[in-house]
């Protein structure tokens, strides 16, 4: 990290550099874009996967902080910060340029925040209305109801996009058509069965051929991240269950590290025995739904309740833990809830050979099935360039060759002391990703194997203050999430409360790729594409 | 001849009393005209049961499939569950859409309808229990289900909706290409049975079935038969006009109430059309399973009701629909005109020819082996 430095120096010698929780470099706004291409292209260790973009009201300042990480490493991390202190038109440098993912990102900053970013294509708001009053993550928001009053005219949409361009040196406001004239356009959602949410597709179509999509998001939004920075951190994890509901317990579990890391709680090795194994069955239960899903998605409800059946047992074994089926509660900081039943360990054994047997059926049911086949091979091709450009983790990055595995790359809980493997596959289509859910079932299997017998004895959880303070600082923890790198960022000015909280969410970045690889597919394969991705709404819908 | 054997059960004996009762005691004109209406009302009755009962049992067996219960709480074994469902679809509210052409949107449905109706009406179910026979009656057949389409598309177009104009539009494009083939599969039995009259090709195949009297030829007909009459009634895996994860529901999208429970009847009714006529084809039709020699045997089969099996033999082919239903994803809509016109349609151009030559060469399974 130390050439990272001197380059970092090289290239704008204003930059500050601080060895906080990771190396944190703040430059002015107009030094970014420069700093990020440079460290972007760095041959050695490029830092070319944005893990995150966070806007934040600094107080004085409105700024954003970036996470760069290498996509050849994911454990090597770089912030980067810049901001701006103009709250009345602030600007910064968009990198939609260098990673694509900060689009939607940089389009939901704007929304919250009222930050406006120079040669993004789209400066239209994510997540809100563009009427919207007021930027609510601003620390000085007024959230009175009458600002924004609740109406119930329909509201025709309008595809003109703002923007910011910078023009031989001057900055030029324009618009921007998003579709031709000419485009039949169809909603696909947000009432729709295949979206998997309420998500809004605009489509443009060709007769059956898809021309272009624009993602419309936030029918749900329900600005966790605001409600949260008036919560306590207990309070708070109960938010984490209702981002992506199907890997619920992944999720509490990456809040609940990123607290016991900055508030040095010890949590009990009985206590990471339960969540690892909780975290695979989690896996194994959003896999399941992500296949059933898709194979209903692909016109096979057959195959669809097959998926809900084995789904069912798992759902049982947490009923039987905790109570909780979809949302189970189990993690809370400093360890588990929940202690495990008696026959927690029979269940689960007798489980994990029903489900070799069920995952040879899913193969010669469906997986060599010659209309699936053609239904999913090379439809919805996704290079490992774009993957790591629009940030695309979990199975469906993998499915692209790319190893982004945190539980590879950055072990927590249990995941350095187990024996499994990343599965990776190259091909990049919808069969890969497909392909890759099914191994990675078989992998949680086998990690929950070696795990299950060698439960030690002992608390469930640490003794844990009922008021918990961060010390002052920023702290990220990123988790593999069923559907890729969940991120939890915390910024905590030593109060009860955090002073800015973040989740960085898988889907939202599964959803961005999708216009890239829809395009020029039949529609039918648009919405198997979208199965093949697997997000989830109410992630993206923070 | 066939009937020679004493037969209690069947229907004719219950018809000709009817019949003879009724010239007893009236002229011609309203001895006709009594059963004309009699028989155009039992037909209707008929077609609206056994959809229910389709419906029923389609439930039931995809139920069992899918490792679920199915309907259970509506009468014994959930059976009077499709009963519920039409008395709920006959009060349902007829929704109005704005914007939409009202002329052709009430007259979609009746189209639909009105052709599985007209096709129902040719079929023969039993000795005796045979409405229409004319001597063209599989021209006929083949030519009016083909008017179903016509609602379809105007259904699509009607209801202002670009969802219902894509799944009828697709619609469109599937049933023109498969009718081709389920035309061209029947001619090829044609030409095996010399005939298109119903009732002439159900006697020929007394010994022997057409789909084992013209061997290969016949085998690959019936199979193509089967593939694309699935493809003809809008059923996965060939469901794209309404692919559900797509489309929501197709072309009928905006309809309610009874006009969507005319879609929705004539859905299944096109299932059991084409079953039966692939028995009455392919399959001797309600004769029974006879032999060439075995008198007794013959004597035995002939016992249980003409009816019984050609019911008996159209369940068959229905539980491979549905079999076929919910195993297989949903093709997309090149692939499946891929389906058929490179593969299906020139294998069906040269299976006409192959069966021509053994027909014309006496290779026929009875020419062979010089069955009646």
């Amino acid at each position: 990290m130390e050439n990272i430095k001197k380059l970092i120096l090289n290239t704008v010698a204003s930059a500050v550099i601080e060895e906080k929780q990771k190396l944190t470099v703040t430059v002015a706004w107009d030094k970014l874009h420069l700093l990020a291409k440079t460290l972007r292209d760095n041959a050695a260790l490029p830092f070319d996967v944005l893990v995150y973009l966070i806007g934040m009201d600094r107080g004085e300042e409105l700024g954003v902080n970036y996470l760069l990480s290498s996509s050849t490493d994911l454990s090597k991390e770089l912030v980067l910060k810049t901001g701006t202190t103009d709250r009345e038109n602030p600007l910064l440098y968009s990198v939609t340029d260098l990673f694509e993912t900060a689009h939607f990102n940089e389009r939901e900053v704007y929304a919250l925040l009222g930050i406006r970013f120079i040669n993004n294509p789209d400066m239209r708001k994510f997540f809100l209305n563009a009427d919207w009053n007021g930027f609510p993550l601003r620390k000085d928001y007024d959230a009175n109801p009458e600002l924004n009053p609740l109406s119930l005219e329909s509201v025709d949409m309008i595809d003109i996009a703002p923007r910011v361009m910078e023009v031989d040196g001057k900055l030029v406001e324009e618009t921007v058509n998003i579709f031709g004239d000419d485009d039949y356009i169809i909603n696909i959602g947000p009432q729709h069965p295949s979206t998997h949410g309420v998500m809004h597709f605009r489509t443009a179509l060709d007769g059956e051929i898809v021309k272009k999509i624009d993602v419309h998001s936030g029918y749900i939004h329900r600005g966790i991240e605001k409600l949260s920075e008036a919560l306590t951190y207990p309070q708070i994890l109960h938010f984490t269950d209702r981002l992506d509901y199907l890997s619920a317990n992944i999720n509490r579990h990456g809040l609940c590290l990123c607290v016991e890391k900055a508030s040095e709680i010890e949590v009990p090795e009985r206590a990471q025995y339960i969540r690892t194994i909780m975290d695979e069955l989690n896996r194994m239960d959003s896999h399941l739904l992500a296949w059933a899903c898709q194979t209903n998605d692909l016109g096979a409800t057959t195959a669809f309740i097959y998926g809900m059946r084995e789904r069912e047992i798992i759902l049982d074994i947490f009923d039987k833990t905790c109570g909780g089926r979809l949302i189970i509660n189990q993690n809370v900081i400093g360890g588990v809830m929940f202690d495990i039943y008696p026959d927690f360990q029979k269940d689960v054994k007798s489980f994990i050979i029903y489900m070799r047997e069920k995952l040879k059926e899913y193969d010669r049911f469906f997986s060599h099935n010659v209309i699936a086949l053609g239904r999913m091979i090379g439809i919805g091709n996704l290079s490992k360039e774009d993957a790591i450009s629009y940030a695309v983790t979990g199975p469906a990055g993998r499915a692209s060759g790319w190893s982004n595995d945190l539980r590879k790359h950055t072990p927590y809980a249990l995941y350095d002391k187990v024996d499994f493997k990343e599965v990776i596959r190259t091909e990049g289509d919808s069969y890969a990703r497909y392909m890759n859910r099914l191994d990675e079932i078989e992998e949680s299997l086998h990690i929950i194997e070696q795990l299950i017998d060698n439960i030690p004895e002992g608390d469930i959880c640490a003794k844990v203050k009922p008021i918990i303070r961060i010390p002052e600082g920023e702290y990220y923890q990123g988790i593999e999430a069923a559907k890729g790198i969940f991120g939890v960022f915390i910024e905590s000015r030593g109060d009860k409360f955090p002073y800015r909280l973040k989740f960085r969410s898988p889907s939202m970045a599964l959803v961005s790729v999708m216009p890239l690889i829809c395009k020029n597919e039949k529609v039918s394969d648009f919405i198997g594409i979208g199965g093949s991705m697997d997000y989830v709404i109410p992630d993206i819908d923070r | 001849m066939i009937l020679n054997y004493s037969q209690p059960l069947e229907i004719t004996n219950l018809t000709g009393w009817l019949d003879s009762a009724l010239r007893s005691s009236m002229s011609e004109f309203w001895v006709l005209l009594i059963e004309f209406v009699l028989v155009g009302a039992l037909l209707l009755t008929a077609y609206a049961v056994i959809a229910l009962i389709l419906i029923y049992a389609e439930r039931k067996i995809t139920a069992f499939f899918q490792a679920r219960y199915g309907p259970n709480r509506v009468g014994k074994w959930g059976l009077l569950q499709s009963v519920a469902d039409m008395i709920k679809i006959l009060l349902k509210e007829i929704v109005k859409i704005n914007r939409s052409d009202r002329f052709l949107f009430f007259a979609a449905p009746f189209f639909m309808i009105a052709a599985s109706m007209m096709t129902f009406g040719a079929i023969p179910f039993g000795k005796g229990l045979h409405a229409v026979d004319f001597n063209i009656g599989v021209l006929y057949v083949t030519a009016v289900s083909s008017l179903g389409i016509i609602g379809v598309l105007l259904a699509g177009w009607s209801s202002n909706n670009k969802y219902s104009m894509i799944g009828a539009m697709r619609s469109g494009a599937q049933f023109v290409s498969y009718e081709l083939s389920a035309g061209f599969a029947l001619m090829t039995i044609v030409v095996l049975a010399g005939t298109m009259q119903f009732s002439t090709m159900i006697e020929g195949q007394r010994f022997c079935w057409n789909i084992f009297n013209g061997h290969i030829s016949s085998v690959i007909a019936f199979v193509i038969y089967l593939i694309s009459g699935h493809a003809e009634t809008n059923r996965g895996p060939f469901d794209l006009p309404e692919a559900e994860s797509e489309l929501t529901a197709g072309y009928h999208t905006e309809y309610s109430g009874l006009q969507f429970g005319f879609y929705y009847l004539a859905e299944y009714l096109n299932m059991f059309i084409i079953a039966s006529i692939a028995t009455t084809v392919f399959l001797g039709g309600f004769l029974p399973i006879q032999v060439q020699g075995w008198d007794a045997f013959n004597g035995i089969m002939s016992f249980i009701p003409t009816y019984v099996w050609f019911f008996g033999k159209t369940a068959v082919l229905i539980f491979l629909s549905l079999w076929v239903r919910w195993s297989f994803p949903r093709l997309r809509i090149d692939q499946l005109l891929n389906l058929e016109w490179k593969y299906l349609l020139p294998i069906n151009l040269i299976n006409i020819v192959l069966m021509v030559i053994l027909v014309l060469t006496g290779l026929t399974l009875k020419d062979i082996f010089g069955i009646m």
